[in-house]
């Protein structure tokens, strides 16, 4: 391990500008052989940025790029490639109709006669690197068969078909399941120990401390500290992200559950789940946890009307609800705010006023037509409630920043005057302070008496804002757990279903 | 956006200005009022169809088969004016109108309910309507003299100055202005394309209201086919063949995203006109019609170039809002 000392791969004081903003501002990284640094960043840092920069997407403005200490550019991303820099990114960019071997090798697949390109070479190539990856997956198979896990595998194999010496990994780990997780950690232990220098983007910090040997921590694009990962602790790292002392805090809130609001009784599914039953109270917050895959979403779509199940009954406030549809779901008090509140959330192109009423129009329009003044009372309503800046209430949602789009979002399903509220994953991809501001306003909803089911896959937010948690395995409940039960260990012991073994 | 595509309709209305002030330097007869009312009535079917299209193109899918409906209704009412002559034309409008609304019913179900690409089943209804008037025919035309004269005369007759099928157009803009922009089902025209997953979330049934979408073009191909066979005098096979193309070409200049949920009425009736004027002009002025089809094409590639240009703006909200955080 001694000739680990000169780093592969560098960023020397490289600045990179968009028009109105500095996103990076001279930073350095030395990536080594044999060698993991976790980068690590709020949303914004400028670590999107990085990696664009080092596979030759985005060129710096000042500053250089240095492979074994010698100065290169990167002007096409084809140049990184050729100089063995490789990234997995966040959004594994595959094709779904071209074979395993084909995505493997696309760009640059080897040639026999012709130029024309050598199917059989690429075939064994892909199985050799796929089985060095221990990963049982047949090349010939089509992209689209795969599960989300073994299609990772699959981009991994795609950076490691280059031939590469600095593998970048951005939030690898976004889609996996545990088990899964797991693995990966053991292929990056694999990459280590060919030599291969590995960044490490996430937000996760149990990740970072189980699996880097560097940190490096921007803040607005700039350089806040680095060093090895064994000299710092995990609030040290928090509080060089975020500029302060942050422990992850929750929201305090009284517990004040009100009258049974919703009943859900042998909820069955053909393939996806079975036998799901719960009841919800006024000012309850319900958590959801589970494997990637335990079938969660899945019953929420059906609750929602989006899905159908096969047998099952509802129950709000006592009375049968017939849920065929998510216009039935949404008049008879319950909302789903889904995951990609970006993608599904809003539409760009109509105003924030439309946006709000879209699901309220019953009440805004009279025998079809709709009362402009209504609409504008009852957007203003929610906006203002939301403090949603914007300059008016004409301004198209497209035109708004991220955060203030998901406000739009979140007013529009307050419109509704809902009952119950729906919440799925809502901190994934997040930053820590505007996870907390989630975290506020969730406490806030229940306070006021609404019913909160939050589906999540991060075990802290479970733990700290369920009144109580259920647990799904196998498209089954594994357990329900009130507050007092709810711990790390117990949560994913019944979620992997290792219970008995762990007691 | 909503700023940047009203301006966009200035443009178009400016683009229209200064298309006539150069005709009229070269043709300044062209310009007489009684002249753009010509124009404007020789126009109003496209205006028609556009604007049943854009309202299918704003739910992200496409009706190819309006000529082709256009030209089966047309029939269809020219052959039941030969069997019963003395039906009064209100009931030969009616039929129209609901014989279309069938045939946009049955695009709009194969879409909704068989979740075909609304592009692949226009494409074959097209065909289909078209064969159906062959089968109905035997490619014969119905000719002038086989018509009534009530019939043909209601397109032409004068009402306040403006034969009424300018009137029919007008009436169709502000029906459709209302139904846009004031009802439920207006919104839902917009919200199921401007993005689906959000507006099945919203309790909008995507499926049902594209379903609807091809309801009201087909409806008004109908109303369409009659104001045709009955102005020109002639029902055939090939009635307004390829129209189709040039119904799609009037939404796209007038600003109507062929990805969905941005589009007009009165962005319809522009793209509408600004073909209409082109069509009608150049002949006049001595310009080709091959110099006129490639007029025409310029015209929509600069509509797309607009719309790309209005569309990129959201990259560089992003860095305003990173702006905000440095």
């Amino acid at each position: 391990m001694s000739p680990s000392d000169t780093p592969v791969l560098s960023l020397a004081k490289v600045t990179k500008t968009f028009p109105g903003v500095r996103a990076l501002s001279e930073v350095s990284i030395d990536l080594y052989p044999g060698k993991v640094t976790a980068l690590v960043g709020e949303n914004g840092a400028g670590k999107s940025t990085v990696v664009k920069t080092l596979t030759g997407i985005y060129q710096p403005d000042g500053g250089a790029i240095l492979v074994d200490g010698a100065p290169v550019q990167f002007p096409a991303p084809q140049s990184a490639e050729n100089a063995g820099v490789t990234a997995i990114h966040q959004e594994t960019v595959l094709f779904d109709e071209l074979s395993v071997a084909e995505n493997i090798f696309l760009g640059h697949a080897p040639k026999g006669s012709f130029g024309l390109i050598d199917t059989r070479a690429m075939f064994t190539g892909a199985k050799e690197i796929l089985d060095g990856l221990g990963a049982n997956i047949d090349p010939n198979a089509t992209l689209k068969e795969l599960g989300t896990a073994n299609k990772h595998l699959v981009a991994i194999a795609r950076a490691l078909s280059i031939d590469a010496r600095v593998v970048i990994m951005d939030e690898p780990t976004a889609a996996l399941s545990h088990a899964e997780i797991e693995e990966l950690y053991e292929l990056v232990d694999g990459l280590k120990a060919q030599g291969k220098a590995i960044l490490f983007i996430s937000h996760k910090f149990d990740e970072i401390f189980r699996i880097a040997d560097n940190y490096t921590v921007f803040r607005d694009g700039q350089l806040i500290g680095d060093g090895a990962i064994s000299d710092v602790n995990e609030a040290e790292l928090v509080k060089m992200m975020v500029g302060r002392d942050v422990s992850q805090i929750f929201p305090e809130r009284d517990r004040n559950l009100g009258a049974d609001v919703l009943t859900v009784s042998g909820y069955d599914h053909p393939t996806e789940f079975a036998n799901i039953g719960f009841t919800l109270r006024r000012g309850e917050i319900l958590g959801f946890y589970g494997l990637v895959g335990a079938g969660r979403s899945e019953f929420m779509q059906a609750l929602f009307g989006t899905t159908k199940p096969i047998a099952g009954s509802v129950r709000v406030d006592g009375a049968e609800a017939t849920i065929r549809s998510p216009a039935d779901a949404v008049s008879h008090g319950i909302v789903y705010v889904p995951e990609d509140r970006g993608q599904q959330g809003a539409i760009v192109d109509l105003p924030i006023f439309q946006n709000v009423t879209l699901p309220s129009l019953k009440q805004t329009s009279h025998k079809g037509f709709l009362k402009m003044a209504e609409e504008f009372k009852l957007a203003r309503e929610y906006t203002e409630r939301l403090d949603l800046r914007a300059a008016s209430l004409d301004t198209n949602v497209g035109s708004l920043s991220g955060g203030n789009q998901q406000k739009v979002v979140i007013a529009k399903w307050l419109a509704t005057n809902p009952k119950v509220i729906i919440l799925d994953e809502p901190t994934k991809g997040i930053d820590i302070g505007s996870k907390a501001a989630v975290h506020e306003f969730m406490a806030e909803l229940a306070g006021q008496g609404l019913a909160v089911i939050m589906v999540s896959s991060e075990i802290p937010e479970i733990v700290g804002m369920s009144d109580r948690v259920i647990v799904m395995r196998e498209g089954r409940i594994a357990a329900e757990l009130d507050r007092q039960d709810i711990s790390p260990e117990i949560l994913v012991g019944h979620a992997a279903g290792i219970t008995e073994a762990h007691a | 956006m909503t700023k940047l595509l009203a301006s966009r309709e200035a443009l178009l209305v400016l683009a229209i200005a200064v298309l006539l002030a150069v005709i009229s330097w070269r043709f300044p007869a062209f310009v007489a009022p009684s002249n753009l009312l010509n124009v404007f009535n020789d126009t109003s079917p496209l205006i028609l169809l556009a604007i049943g299209q854009m309202i299918v193109i704003l739910t992200k899918c496409i009706d190819l088969s309006v000529a082709a409906n256009l030209a089966l209704t047309g029939m269809v009412v020219s052959l039941i004016n030969i069997v019963a002559p003395g039906l009064p034309v209100i009931f030969i409008v009616l039929i129209a109108i609901g014989f279309g609304t069938l045939l946009g019913m049955f695009n709009g179900i194969l879409v909704w309910k068989l979740a075909i690409p609304p592009i692949v089943v226009t494409l074959g209804t097209m065909t289909i309507f078209r064969g159906i008037i062959f089968l109905l025919t035997e490619g014969k035309w119905v000719n002038s003299h086989e018509m009534s004269d009530s019939f043909k005369s209601v397109p032409r007759t004068d009402l306040l100055g403006l034969p009424i099928l300018s009137w029919i157009a007008i009436a169709t803009v502000i029906l459709f202005t209302v139904v846009m922009t004031r009802t439920s089902l207006g919104r839902a025209f917009y919200a199921a394309g401007g993005n689906p997953h959000a507006a099945t979330y919203a309790g909008i049934n995507v499926g049902k209201t594209q379903f609807w979408a091809f309801t009201v073009s087909g409806a008004i191909a109908g109303l369409a086919g009659y104001l045709w066979v009955s102005r020109f005098a002639v029902a055939y096979v090939d009635v307004a063949g390829g129209f189709e193309l040039t119904v799609v070409a009037a939404c796209v200049i007038g600003g109507v995203s062929i990805m969905g949920g941005v589009g007009t009425v009165f962005g319809a009736l522009l793209g509408a006109l600004f073909l209409g004027i082109i069509a009608n002009a150049l002949p006049v002025v001595n310009i080709s019609p091959f110099s006129q089809m490639a007029i025409s094409g310029g015209a929509i590639i600069i509509a797309v170039i607009l719309n790309a240009q209005a569309n990129r703006t959201p990259g560089r909200i992003i860095l305003k809002k990173a702006e905000h955080a440095t």
